[in-house]
């Protein structure tokens, strides 16, 4: 009840700024918030993950091995191999990794006292989404040459008087809108993921200090978050596989033969 | 004289508005897909990847509505 007593209502994007604790408490300077600590969390789980489990690799695995196994084993085999073809075992490594990174990041989300995932900040999948670009652009490069991949990616097999048409359209949407949407698709889900929960918890704490008589209504909204969090926790997983399956596809759009 | 007043955002309803075109797309991608593995069990496995490639391509639009409702939120 006394949590109850002023619960800002309705969340707002203010709520995503978590305060600074490196300097502590400043209003002017964010150089280490929670945001920056969990993607450095993030970095050194996974790195002391995979390699500890490659440290001494076994032929029966231990179970931190198994782990890491059958996770570049899932990427490699039903995302590389499937997307791409043979080929794509070359970017197995980049893909998990990719895979790995959001799905921690995402993660965080519904992590009990965390609650917050650092994807909710566009800046984070903005870089990915930089990172994934490159990488089908110089993956295309490399196996057509410079003028034949861009030839190949801008000019469609159309007759020659509606090109002038189709080449703009083709740019817009190989060159700008893929990395675009890749990094507002991540952004907006965990966005509005947290954005959902904040509005059934506090919710409840709103209606509590409305009216006292309201309490049923609030544990109600608190169990509706509880679910939300089992809903979240399919969208952490299936946006993690998006990226992951989407900066695959790309790469085999680069590698194709013909448009 | 004022005879009705409307105070908040409208950009709930531009967001209600904008669901409806993904919420159909996404329908569709999905239904296909179970239309397709109905007739074809077999297929499921081929296809999937492409179920949650449309889904993702379709999806994003709803997310713009949600990301591009926020940014100008109070600018017009």
């Amino acid at each position: 009840m006394v949590l109850a007593a002023d619960v800002p209502f309705p969340p707002s994007v203010e709520d995503f700024f978590l305060p600074s604790i490196v300097p502590w408490g400043a209003h002017d300077s964010y150089w280490f918030t929670k945001i920056t600590a969990l993607v450095w969390l993030t970095s050194a789980i996974l790195i002391v993950f995979f390699l500890t489990a490659y440290r001494k690799p076994q032929l029966v695995p231990t179970k931190s091995q198994w782990l890491a196994e059958s996770i570049y084993g899932f990427v490699r085999n039903n995302i590389s191999i499937e997307m791409i073809g043979p080929r794509g075992v070359r970017f197995a490594p980049y893909l998990t990794t990719l895979f790995c990174f959001i799905l921690l990041n995402n993660f965080y989300g519904i992590v009990p006292f965390i609650q917050i995932s650092p994807n909710s900040h566009i800046a984070f999948p903005a870089m990915l989404a930089i990172i994934s670009y490159i990488v089908f652009i110089s993956a295309g490069i490399r196996h057509h040459g410079f003028v034949k991949y861009f030839k190949m990616s801008l000019v469609p097999p159309a007759p020659w008087f509606i090109l002038p048409l189709l080449i703009p359209i083709e740019f817009f949407s190989t060159f700008m809108v893929r990395p675009f949407s890749l990094a507002i698709r991540l952004f907006a889900n965990m966005f509005a993921g947290h954005m959902l929960l904040l509005v059934f918890t506090l919710g409840g704490f709103a209606m509590l200090s409305a009216n006292l008589w309201l309490l049923p209504v609030s544990i109600v909204s608190w169990l509706m978050t509880i679910a939300l969090t089992f809903l979240e926790f399919l969208v952490i997983v299936l946006q993690a596989y998006v990226f992951t399956v989407l900066t695959a596809s790309y790469v085999q759009g680069a590698l194709a033969e013909g448009h | 004289m004022v005879l009705a007043e409307v105070v908040g955002s409208t950009a709930a309803i531009g967001y209600g508005l904008a669901a409806i075109g993904p919420g159909i797309g996404v329908g569709l991608v999905f239904s296909s897909h179970i239309q397709s593995t109905a007739r074809q069990p077999e297929s499921s496995r081929l296809t999937l990847p492409y179920v949650w490639i449309g889904f993702a391509v379709v999806e994003a639009l709803a997310l713009l509505g949600i990301a591009f409702g926020f940014i100008w939120q109070g600018t017009l």
